[in-house]
């Protein structure tokens, strides 16, 4: 039940090559004798490293996507954005607080957002980015957390903010700030932690490290399995 | 509609069994039946598929071919002119080579330790199999579980074919690394009170896997990297190293970068080396799909072995049960361990179950290739390959609607982009070139047999045996690379620069090669894969 597979003509920035449809753009550049080293990272959706820019042909609209997780189509002009010169603001997480005056001091941008939504069109998770920013403005950093969480910081919102915010490092402090303060501490993660730095789980684990294969064996082979 | 006329007809047989699935356990293999699966199905078994290694300190040990082709190539120095005396472009106390979660590690704990620290990266600093690790981390930090539990879950696992020493460290420090990660701000799944929610992995006995939804190593990744950069270590991007520089005494000396976008050879002079490359997937062994980061290539360990670091089950390769097969765009991505964590169960044609969904991996891959393979009972796709069913949409069924969302939003999305909605439609599967579990020979603190060059993460070999668990390569980067960085820093405080810079080893090794006539025309690291107009 092979099928035939159909080509394609794209415009890799303004350039015509005709490549297999069922390709992601990724896999069209590659096709089209691209080696690539920008623009090209984990090739599965998570890392962020190939926003790209594109337009069909007699369209006016721009339309954006990861080229590792889009499909290319008849018609399609494209160009990649591999890096966008946003700002990182630095931060001790120890000296800060996830209060608004905190936040303000390292990203006083988010108080420009003009609310043009320009950076919710163009997320490739489809993240409703406007809406952590407002968040984060006003500290609830919990919320903006949650919502910000799939962000692969590509950087295509950045691109086209007018009020040059740059999003997704503003999202990933608000998320270590929700999880270092307003998220509790697992109760019982310290008291295993010391436990371990005073020996006191020594004896029972070196009991293991110094038994023969067989007996390993027997005691994996018997290993109470939790439910 | 991406599921053909003919795909849809079959997936009625698993919507047909369905029901009649919910809350049925099917049966463990016996320890017999699985050895007996794995020796007729798993990859690591088909002899051809392998060749004697004809150079270097593990000469005649058994390498995959294409690995192999790696170890026995030229260096892309052999026709460079390289002025080794000159002021090196940089000069640090530890040099980390890649910028991975091992690299980022390995960073933060040796540049806390006072260490001058640089991180050189052949992509952008976070472009790692870390990234893309989804699934979670194991820690044993429950009261009904221990380090040592986890121990024997990980040398069971392992074939007890593991580094008693570093499966030792790996566990007993598991669970600082989660407080180190918490403590860092690193956004895991918890219950109100701040409690951790774990599951259940292949081959876990208590439920010890930590996730951040299924972006866990994405998560702890730009974490890492976000504490990198505020603590102003210096990182530097799209410079692959493509050898180890030694001093007049054969240890450890930096390594010769290549800038990637100049086409410049740099020097890093360093007083200790860290090599956290990672694994080598892109090698696509036996054809195989990968679920792999672009630049996983396996530059660390030629360059590691041409300097003379040894190797440990270097033939040992882990396939990810359940590698995307189709739609054809998701062939070979990692369908995350979580799906199956949950519940997920493989069908054959049928709509029938025919192995245990919490085997560990390879046991679990090996059956996936006997249904297809043996007993013809896939599902053949348009592609002209065939795959089985994993059954996602019962998990709605099971754990309640909205689920999948909840839990598996990376994969959720993944699948709608090409057309399937994994809530109410099943995934199609096969196993995936997915991890490489032996790699260079390290000791507890990472050291490998080269004095100064030390060796983390999926570079690194022993810890896992010849089978690495779900959640303990997400756990190994961070205990060892930070081990390694720690370490690395405590012995380049007591110890002068290096000297004198030199590449006489791999001359020495080029020489090896050519008595063996081993190398043909072949050059490596290779850097990255090759995928034009294929």
């Amino acid at each position: 039940m092979t099928e035939e597979i159909k080509m394609v003509d794209i415009f890799l920035m303004g350039k015509r090559y005709t490549v297999p449809e069922t390709l992601t753009i990724l896999d069209a550049m590659e096709y089209a004798g691209y080696q690539l080293t920008r623009g090209c990272g984990c090739r599965a959706g998570f890392c962020g490293a190939c926003a790209t820019v594109f337009r069909m042909a007699n369209d006016y609209e721009l339309q954006v996507g990861l080229a590792c997780q889009t499909k290319v189509e008849d018609g399609m002009y494209l160009a990649q954005i591999p890096f966008f010169p946003g700002r990182k603001a630095s931060f001790n997480l120890e000296d800060i607080q996830p209060s608004v005056a905190h936040f303000a001091q390292l990203y006083p941008e988010v108080y420009r957002c003009l609310g043009c939504s320009s950076c919710n069109k163009v997320c490739p998770q489809d993240i409703d980015v406007m809406q952590y920013i407002a968040y984060c403005q006003r500290g609830d950093f919990a919320k903006a957390a949650d919502i910000s969480f799939d962000c692969v910081m590509c950087g295509l919102c950045v691109s086209r903010c007018p009020a040059n915010i740059v999003h997704y490092n503003a999202a990933l402090t608000a998320r270590r700030l929700y999880s270092r303060y307003i998220a509790k501490p697992d109760p019982f993660l310290s008291e295993r932690a010391r436990a371990i730095k005073d020996g006191e789980m020594d004896a029972e684990i070196d009991a293991l490290v110094t038994a023969d294969n067989e007996k390993l064996q027997e005691l994996y082979n018997e290993r109470e399995i939790e439910k | 509609m991406t599921y053909t006329p003919q795909l849809r007809e079959l997936m009625k047989k698993v919507e047909e069994t369905r029901p009649s699935r919910v809350g049925v356990h099917f049966p463990r293999m016996s320890q017999e039946e699985r050895q007996d699966v794995l020796q007729k199905f798993h990859p690591d078994y088909i002899e051809d598929g392998f060749r004697e290694l004809k150079v270097g300190v593990n000469k005649g040990s058994r390498l995959p071919n294409e690995m192999a082709d790696v170890f026995e190539s030229y260096s892309p120095l052999r026709d460079v002119e390289l002025d080794l005396t000159a002021d090196p472009d940089y000069d640090v106390d530890v040099l980390i080579i890649g910028g991975g979660g091992a690299g980022a590690s390995a960073a933060l704990d040796a540049h806390a330790a006072g260490a001058k620290v640089m991180i050189a990266t052949k992509l952008r600093f976070g472009d790692a199999n870390t990234m893309m690790a989804q699934g979670g981390i194991q820690a044993a930090d429950k009261e009904n579980d221990s380090p040592a539990i986890h121990y024997l879950d990980v040398m069971g696992g392992g074939r007890l074919e593991n580094v008693p020493e570093l499966a030792r460290a790996l566990v007993m420090d598991a669970p600082l690394v989660i407080k180190w990660l918490e403590d860092m701000g690193t956004m895991f799944d918890k219950k109100e009170d701040g409690t951790m929610i774990t599951n259940h992995g292949g081959g876990t006995s208590r439920k010890r896997m930590h996730a951040a939804r299924d972006y866990t190593g994405a998560e702890i990744m730009r974490t890492l990297r976000d504490e990198v950069y505020n603590q102003g270590i210096n990182v530097v991007e799209f410079a692959a190293a493509v050898e180890v520089l030694l001093d007049e005494n054969g240890r450890a000396a930096g390594a010769v970068l290549y800038n990637l976008e100049t086409e410049e050879y740099l020097i890093a002079r360093a007083k200790t080396v860290i090599i956290a490359t990672g694994g080598s997937g892109r090698l696509h062994y036996r054809g195989f799909p990968t679920s792999n980061h672009y630049g996983a290539t396996a530059d660390g360990l030629i360059m590691g072995y041409r300097a003379g670091a040894k190797t440990i089950y270097a033939d040992s390769i882990q396939y990810h049960p359940t590698g995307g097969a189709y739609p054809p765009q998701l062939l070979g991505l990692l369908v995350t361990e979580k799906t199956r964590g949950l519940g997920a169960t493989p069908l054959n044609i049928k709509g029938e179950q025919f192995v245990y969904h919490l085997e560990t991996r390879d046991v679990e891959s090996s059956a996936i290739i006997r249904e297809c393979e043996e007993r013809g009972m896939g599902v053949p796709l348009p592609t002209g390959i065939t795959a089985v069913w994993l059954d996602s949409p019962i998990l709605e069924l099971t754990h309640g609607e909205g689920t999948i969302e909840r839990q598996l939003p990376a994969m959720l999305r993944q699948f709608q982009r090409f057309g399937v909605d994994i809530r109410k439609e099943p995934m199609l599967i096969y196993p995936t070139l997915h991890y490489q579990n032996g790699g260079l020979l390290i000791d507890g603190n990472g050291h490998s047999a080269v004095e100064n060059l030390y060796v983390a993460g999926e570079a690194a070999g022993g810890i896992h045996g010849t089978n690495r668990l779900m959640g303990n390569s997400l756990l190994d980067i961070i205990v060892f690379g930070r081990r390694a960085g720690r370490d690395a820093a405590a012995k380049s405080k007591d110890m002068p620069g290096p000297e004198k810079l030199t590449l006489e080893h791999v001359k020495a090794y080029h020489r090896e090669l050519e008595e063996a006539g081993a190398a043909g025309s072949r050059v490596g690291p290779i850097l990255l894969p090759h995928y034009t107009h294929r």
